[in-house]
């Protein structure tokens, strides 16, 4: 009888941990924010995160963990995100297109574009071809006309993701150019890099961020923003190449479906904050990001733009969902 | 990267200040605290407590992260052996001798051999990789997906030898693995599978929960049922006999070389390596039939492994700037709080503080054998607990823990649902080790799978055609046929003689 009396006491004390306070708005935040990175380590994502972590947490007043939670391309952590509590204490990076595409080409991604509720918009990155130094490739021409010399498939396109920025790259220069690129996806650019490396993919369509961090064993064949980028002059844009391709990704924060405006409008200006702190400003420019300043309605409006931009450009793809 | 002297003596210099010294240890005592519960483990660990370190300047700050981090991997396998609660996945091969060694009293050298394996592996590692680095660095992009698959499809053939007599049930236990970690969203296109249209299991099965409930609630289950009074009723001596550390020297070099080498390769994690390792020693032990029933070399090798394959990580992390890892990824976000660039340069223009790292994670190994031998006694002594406290104490680690990797009860039921099913698989003498291997390896295997295929338009010939996949597909197929006419052979003493854990 003793016996069960203490372990019925000990289990009680279990279940009374479980149900933990819940949130509210006056003096929010007041525990740990969870920011969930949804790609591989050592990709753009984290890195952001990364040189956001410091002033986000001085911003805040509250520590911010970051988590990872890997796969589908993104798709994994934005689903996880909309079943989570709509308290403020979750939120997730978040990239366009992938939210866009996703829904789009899978038909149930687990979440859908609008179910992500727009917090903070705060970077971009360009998509950008990229060989290897040792590779017979000198411009984007001859490995387009590589492209065209060889049977559909054999060139290898890595990029970070399913229906991505890169991935949608890939398609959008496959089209343009009139060649069949095999696009293979990768948890994230901290994983494609090393395929590159190792030469296990031709080339890779990733982000601008690279061309900083890998000038000495890459060569860099296009990019795919409107000018030449400031920190990179020497990278020409499709553009001025001939294709007219401006595609790459813009990075963000979403909340759960739910979540009250004035939470969101906290986070939002906490992020504001820190995009603007000079420290962030100059290890973002350094990195070959471009910073974004859009808070919740503007990143919506952006949202909703893009998604019909791209409604039509998956149409011409042959890539929408039924 | 390059080697030199002087900056190694400098790096050593700032490591082995007083206040450094301090860090160190506070940070490795914290490190196996949280380490201890069921579902933190190192990154949770080092993400919790990275707030304390801002406060310290960078150095110091990095050395006490790094303590944490040796710290926490420790405290998983503590509750491994004493409690058979794995910490973290790495941990299960610990479980499943250092339990038995716990069940016969003989915890105390159990967890001693761990921290003198621990100590050797992460030493030699850290001999590599200060020497080694930038070459190993170039050998681990060789790898590419068609390797990857065939590695792990390669640890997946460890099942034969991991289900001794019951191949079969090892099969289906495998298969059951497999299974469960399928469900929720392809690892490439995400697309949703085995949800039956809930929005919950999109999110998957977390495989802490799915381990925590296999071994450490089933086992609750199967001790009440058979009304145990302890875990174990006497007590031995605290520290392994120098016959039983001798008998260690083979597998704790063996298990460094193995956990370091394929640590090397971006994405394999202690996990993985850590099976292997176990499988290793048994196929070349002269008696395996004692694995699985306290052999001493069952627990050094899986640490061994565990720590090397730990070091090994920070390779690509100082070679290319990718950290491996979610750890590796936590410890990099330290670094860049200190205005460190991440990348390649890393090395050309922070020479002396990655070296003071390196010279601290030395520092990290010392620290955590000087610290945690002497209290090997006060864990043992959890084993004679009588278990009617212990039972429901080791329900309510599990709980707290499980539920703090995503504050979601819905993980809780997760770990309630497995120790049902391992209440059964014991029940019914199906071995549980193969399931944990196949949830660890699923993801990896099958993104590995998709991305080669892609590579060679739908050929699964690329295996075969590669230089290296195909000698692990080589090993892995020769494994399966071997392990299959063993079992036609059922007079052969091996497998007889091998049991079920």
């Amino acid at each position: 009888m003793k016996r069960t009396a203490v372990g019925i006491l000990v289990l009680f004390a279990a279940l009374a941990f479980v149900w933990a306070g819940a949130a509210n708005a006056a003096d929010f935040p007041k525990k740990r924010i969870t920011y969930n990175i949804c790609f591989n380590p050592g990709g753009e994502s984290d890195i952001t995160a990364r040189i956001q972590e410091q002033a986000l947490k001085k911003n805040l007043g509250v520590d911010v963990s970051i988590q990872y939670k890997i796969g589908g391309g993104g798709a994994l952590c934005w689903s996880e995100l909309v079943g989570s509590p709509p308290d403020g204490y979750t939120i997730a990076g978040h990239n366009l297109p992938h939210t866009i595409l996703q829904p789009m080409e899978m038909g149930d991604a687990g979440y859908k574009t609008l179910d992500l509720k727009q917090v903070y918009m705060f970077e971009s990155t360009p998509n950008v071809l990229m060989v290897r130094k040792d590779s017979p490739f000198n411009t984007l021409k001859d490995f387009v006309e590589y492209a065209k010399k060889n049977p559909p498939g054999v060139v290898t396109v890595g990029g970070s993701g399913s229906s991505s920025a890169n991935d949608l790259g890939t398609a959008m220069l496959s089209k343009a150019a009139g060649i069949k690129l095999s696009y293979v996806p990768f948890g994230g650019t901290g994983s494609a890099v090393p395929a590159l490396l190792g030469g296990h993919v031709t080339a890779l369509m990733s982000y601008s961020p690279m061309v900083i961090q890998y000038r000495d064993k890459f060569k860099f064949l296009a990019i795919a923003s409107e000018k030449r980028m400031d920190v990179i002059p020497d990278v020409p844009t499709f553009k001025e190449l001939g294709y007219d391709i401006v595609e790459g990704a813009y990075r963000g924060v979403a909340a759960p479906p739910g979540t009250p405006d004035a939470l969101v409008k906290i986070l939002a200006d906490a992020f504001d904050k820190t995009m603007k702190d000079p420290e962030v400003k100059k290890k973002m420019d350094q990195n070959g990001f471009k910073t974004e300043f859009m808070g919740p309605e503007e990143s919506l409006a952006l949202v909703k733009k893009k998604t019909a931009e791209y409604e039509a450009i998956m149409k011409e793809l042959g890539r929408m969902k039924k | 990267m390059s080697f030199s002297f002087d900056h190694l003596i400098q790096g050593f210099a700032t490591a082995l200040s007083l206040q450094n010294i301090l860090w160190a240890l506070i940070g490795c005592f914290i490190g196996t605290l949280v380490g201890v519960l069921p579902g933190i483990g190192p990154a949770s660990g080092i993400a919790i407590l990275l707030p304390l370190t801002t406060v310290l300047p960078p150095t110091s700050a990095i050395i006490m992260m790094a303590a944490i981090y040796y710290g926490a991997m420790y405290g998983g396998s503590t509750t491994a052996i004493v409690v058979n609660i794995p910490g973290e996945a790495s941990s299960v091969p610990t479980a499943i001798d250092g339990y038995e060694m716990a069940k016969q009293g003989k915890a105390g050298p159990a967890l001693a051999i761990c921290a003198i394996s621990s100590f050797v592996a992460g030493t030699l590692g850290l001999i590599g990789l200060t020497f080694f680095a930038p070459l190993l660095a170039d050998v681990a992009v060789v790898f590419g997906p068609p390797e990857y698959f065939a590695l792990m499809f390669m640890a997946l053939t460890l099942i034969i030898s991991l289900s001794g007599r019951a191949l079969l049930k090892g099969v289906i236990s495998m298969a059951l693995g497999l299974l469960t970690a399928m469900i929720g969203q392809d690892p490439l296109t995400g697309a949703a599978r085995l949800t039956f249209g809930f929005p919950k299991l999109l999110a998957g099965v977390d495989f802490i929960s799915v381990i925590v409930g296999l071994f450490a609630i089933s086992e609750v289950m199967v001790n009440v049922e058979s009304r145990i009074t302890a875990i174990s009723q006497k007590i031995g001596s605290w520290m392994p006999s120098w016959a039983d550390i001798k008998q260690c020297i083979g597998p704790m070099l063996r298990s460094t070389g193995v956990g370091f080498f394929l640590g090397l390769l971006p994405g394999v994690t202690p996990s993985v390596t850590t099976f292997v390792a176990y499988d290793l020693e048994k196929r070349v032990s002269k008696t395996p039939e004692r694995f699985g029933h306290g052999a001493i070399e069952g627990v050094a090798a899986p640490e061994g492994a565990n720590n090397a394959t730990s070091t090994a990580g920070f390779v690509p992390l100082f070679s290319f700037g990718i950290p491996t890892a979610p750890s590796m990824a936590v410890l990099l976000g330290g670094l860049m709080m200190y205005g460190l660039q991440p990348g390649p340069m890393l090395f050309k223009t922070n020479p002396e503080f990655v070296w003071a790292v390196i010279a601290s994670m030395y520092i990290g190994n010392v620290m955590l054998i000087v610290l945690n031998l002497p209290l090997v006694g006060m864990w043992a002594r959890i084993c004679v607990i009588p278990f009617y406290i212990l039972g429901p104490l080791i329900v309510f680690f599990s709980v707290l823990g499980t539920y703090s990797i995503r504050f979601l009860a819905y993980d809780v039921w997760v770990m309630t649902l497995f120790g049902v099913i391992g209440y059964f698989m014991r029940k019914f003498a199906y071995p549980i080790a193969p399931m944990v291997l196949a949830t660890v390896i699923a993801q990896m295997m099958e993104m590995s799978l998709g991305q080669s295929m892609l590579m060679s338009q739908g050929s699964i010939f690329i295996l075969f055609t590669r230089p290296i996949s195909g000698a692990f597909m080589a090993l892995a197929i020769a494994s399966i046929i071997r392990g299959i006419w063993l079992q036609m052979r059922t007079h052969a003493p091996e497998v007889a003689l091998e049991e079920v854990d």
